[in-house]
């Protein structure tokens, strides 16, 4: 049986007046990678930021609405505890520049004060940098600086500073749009072992790489939640045709 | 078009780069000038016993300025003390509020403190610190040169700052981070190398100011620690040496000059250096 681990009810988000998110409802299973899709401007980016309450931060944006982790409203929550259990891999890779790549990973530990014992730390280092397929690459110059990797090496090493801090859920802006195709395809394979351990959220612009790699694909059109469904018939069958209009490349 | 007209605009092309050859070398005239008419003058006052002894009375020979050097050192640690702290949050803030109200008005008068007469400022201090403690000390020349300080340090903080990336912040925010931390741990680390610079030229630029302190530290001819009271300077003793009529005295300060001059050279180079060594790449 599918659990639900994120649910929104009538959930809307705004800029000042700028309504851009309207009434989504949604459930996501746990352990499932979802694919969000839709037209440029269609509110996918603050929908996301909704999720960990990213999107507070801004100046004069507002939201309303029920958006439950494990059935516990999120707004109800101190927004750090959010964040720390809703972890989120921004489009550009944004490593710290001032840490080395050692540092970069435990960077939620180390930032936030939480002091680990060394093996403690170099355990949980080697763990999330082997989980990104980043630990061959990088282990014998963990005291580099971050910024020195190339971008597909930092966006990994973005993603393993997110699984360091064991996430529940983990969100992803169109974290490969920033890349070469072959450390997207790097990227792509770990959505595939991260499923095991995460529920992965990953907006993205490539409808094939929504289909290689999504079990379920939601289409945002105009801030609506169009249609929600398993890829495989989001991407054969689906049932409105505004979803059918976009897949089939009649608007972008 | 003909050969000649094409030689005369040739020509006056030339006679062009001359002229700004000469401008920019004019440039660095005065400041040799200045130089090595302070070294020739200074140097041969410099000795270890110049550093470590303070003046004698008048009448004797020999002296030095360890008084004014430890005082200088002293005042302004103590304005730095004051100034650093305040004005890089002051900036944090800054940067932080680019819209606010406040931001707008912290903003004005740090600019128009920063047009604001030395010599002002000392009297102000003097107005407000001097006459209240009843007696001119070191603190309140301290203060004084802090004031001076802070719309440098206030104004490169938030430069600096506003150039980092908003992905920086985001990256520390998304990962739980309360936002004193990423303030903390993040955004002034990465921005150190631009602080520090903003701190070092704040510095350089009160070490040599005088009119401040006429009124508030005063000066003294003894060593002195106390920072409630009349403490010497390097600005100070060349002003009230050089314009004494002892010829030794003028030695101190053609001497304490020159210490001088290093010192802000001496703190323009290290700006340099830190800003390279420190500069984080983003
Ligand atoms: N920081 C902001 N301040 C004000 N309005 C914003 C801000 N960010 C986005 N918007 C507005 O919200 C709407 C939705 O933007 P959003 O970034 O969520 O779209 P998106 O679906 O992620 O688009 P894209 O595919 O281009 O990334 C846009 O119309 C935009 O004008
Ligand atoms: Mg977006």
């Amino acid at each position: 049986m599918e659990s639900t681990i994120i649910k929104s009810r009538n959930f809307n988000a705004s800029f000042g007046s700028n309504h851009v998110v309207k009434n989504v409802n949604i459930d996501i299973p746990r352990n499932h990678i979802i694919a969000v899709m839709g037209p440029s401007g269609c509110g996918k980016t603050t929908y996301l930021r909704c999720i960990n309450r990213m999107h507070e931060l801004i100046p004069g944006a507002t939201s309303s609405g029920e958006m439950d982790l494990n059935g516990e409203d999120v707004y109800q929550m101190h927004p750090i505890f959010v964040r720390l259990k809703i972890g989120m891999v921004f489009q550009r890779p944004n490593p710290f520049p001032n840490l080395s790549i050692y540092d970069n990973v435990i960077a939620g530990y180390k930032l936030n004060g939480i002091k680990l014992p060394k093996a403690e730390r170099d355990r949980i280092v080697e763990q999330s940098l082997t989980k990104v397929a980043l630990w061959k690459e990088v282990k014998d110059s963990l005291n580099k600086k971050g910024s020195f990797l190339s971008g597909g090496q930092q966006q990994r090493l973005c993603i393993a500073r997110t699984v360091a801090m064991e996430p529940e859920v983990i969100l992803f802006d169109e974290p490969t749009s920033a890349l070469d195709p072959i450390s997207t395809s790097t990227v792509e394979e770990l959505f595939h072992e991260l499923k095991a351990n995460y529920t992965l959220i990953i907006v993205t612009h490539n409808m094939q790489q929504a289909a290689r790699v999504s079990d379920k694909t939601a289409f945002f059109f105009l801030g609506e939640l169009v249609e929600y469904d398993e890829t495989k018939i989001m991407f054969t069958n689906p049932k409105d045709n505004r979803t059918q209009n976009y897949i089939t490349g009649r608007f972008s | 078009m003909n050969i000649d007209s094409v030689k005369f605009r040739l020509g006056k092309n030339r006679g062009f780069q001359i002229l700004i050859y000469v401008l920019a070398f004019a440039c660095v005239v005065p400041l040799l000038a200045i130089l090595l008419f302070i070294i020739k003058a200074g140097i041969t006052k410099i000795n270890w016993h110049f550093l470590v002894n303070i003046p004698k009375p008048v009448g004797e020979t020999g002296g030095g300025i360890a008084n004014a050097l430890v005082g200088s050192i002293i005042i302004i640690l103590v304005a730095s003390v004051i100034a650093i702290p305040i004005g890089i949050l002051a900036g944090v803030y800054l940067s932080e509020n680019r819209k606010s109200k406040l931001a707008y008005w912290t903003r004005l008068s740090t600019d128009i403190l920063q047009g604001v007469p030395s010599i002002v400022i000392g009297i102000v201090a003097y107005f407000w610190l001097v006459k209240p403690l009843r007696g001119f000390s070191a603190l309140s020349g301290s203060v004084a040169l802090a004031i001076m300080m802070l719309p440098i340090v206030v104004r490169s903080t938030e430069e600096t700052l506003k150039l980092l990336p908003p992905s920086l912040k985001e990256a520390a925010l998304a990962l739980g981070m309360p936002f004193h931390r990423v303030i903390f741990k993040v955004v002034i680390p990465v921005g150190i190398g631009g602080i520090l610079s903003g701190v070092m030229l704040s510095i350089a630029r009160i070490t040599g100011e005088t009119a401040p302190l006429l009124f508030t530290a005063f000066g003294n001819p003894y060593l002195s620690f106390k920072l409630t009271k009349p403490m010497q300077s390097l600005p100070l003793l060349i002003f009230n040496y050089a314009t004494s009529p002892y010829n030794d005295w003028h030695d101190l300060a053609w001497g304490a000059s020159l210490i001088l001059l290093v010192w802000v050279i001496f703190l323009n180079i290290f700006t340099k250096i830190i800003t390279r060594k420190w500069k984080v790449q983003l």
